[in-house]
């Protein structure tokens, strides 16, 4: 029952296919992206209480979304690598890391610029921010820790266990506006319950939301493909592929 | 709106620029270095393969 699963998960189809999805992903992503930047900042109306500040929005909360996002998935390719020994689960582990770090620098320097005219501060030692920046040392942590074997088979079972321990960081992420009192606003979009923004405003954001989610994942083929590269450097099949 | 107030962002011009600045960088790097690290693993591949060839096979 599993045989197409472990053929689907095998280096060669998973390269084929990856290299087949990349561009196709950041092309749509782009038109995602540019349309929500346009909007969003052109087009819709100023919030009623921070003004244009609010725009910072657009790039910013689907980065904080995104952060995470990419972060359970490396925990759980790492899982499935530690646990099945599949191969292509540490691969897509290490291909996610620095994406999802670039995430993270972007969620928080744009937080701290809008935290600067909204709260009057660029950075407080708020639940919301520090977990964020904890999650960004994880993944600091992940990426230094597989560097630091000699063994790669090693590094990535490190890396993996890290990653794995570290997602408890992810749910008190996203529950921190509301077990703590906190700064930072609650959720806009992601909640059981009508978003709290007019249409206008709400397109762009859905679009950037949208735009990055492909985004990442047009990236993270890319990096897929580079590191199956790296990994089977020895296989006949990646030589074929690197003569052709 | 003019071309002046859409700039001015209502006061909030050197915090909203800023950050979508950065976030197009960021963007843009993430595709650079994906395109980098996959041309590094490229050359590797090549080059072991060049070696192979040189072994006399």
């Amino acid at each position: 029952m599993w045989t197409w699963f472990y053929r689907l998960a095998s280096p060669p189809s998973v390269y084929r296919v990856a290299g087949v999805f990349a561009p196709w992903l950041l092309l749509s992503a782009a038109v995602f992206i540019v349309y929500g930047i346009i909007d969003g900042l052109a087009f819709a109306p100023p919030d009623y209480q921070q003004g244009d500040a609010f725009r910072i929005i657009y790039v910013h909360a689907p980065a904080g979304w995104l952060s995470m996002f990419a972060y359970t998935l490396m925990a759980i390719a790492g899982a499935v690598g530690l646990i099945w020994r599949i191969k292509m689960g540490h691969a897509v582990a290490a291909a996610v890391a620095p994406v999802g770090a670039s995430f993270t620098v972007l969620g928080l320097v744009t937080g701290s610029l809008w935290g600067r005219p909204m709260w009057g501060t660029y950075w407080a030692w708020d639940p919301r921010l520090t977990s964020e920046l904890i999650l960004l040392f994880l993944y600091v942590g992940v990426i230094s820790l597989r560097a630091a074997f000699e063994d790669p088979n090693r590094g990535d079972r490190a890396a993996a266990l890290l990653a794995i321990v570290g997602v408890v960081n992810v749910p008190i992420i996203h529950y921190s506006v509301q077990w703590w009192n906190s700064l930072h606003q609650g959720a806009t979009v992601a909640k059981f319950a009508k978003p709290s923004m007019p249409g206008s405003m709400l397109w762009p954001l859905l679009a950037m939301f949208m735009g990055y989610m492909l985004f990442f994942f047009g990236v993270l083929c890319m990096r897929v493909c580079a590191e199956i590269l790296n990994r089977e450097r020895q296989a006949s099949w990646v030589r074929e592929v690197v003569r052709a | 709106m003019t071309v002046g107030s859409f700039f001015a962002m209502g006061g909030y011009a050197r915090y909203v620029w800023p950050c979508f600045a950065l976030a197009i960088s960021i963007l843009l790097w993430n595709v650079w270095s994906a395109r980098r690290y996959h041309a590094q693993a490229l050359k590797r591949v090549r080059r072991a393969l060049a070696m192979a060839g040189s072994n006399g096979s």
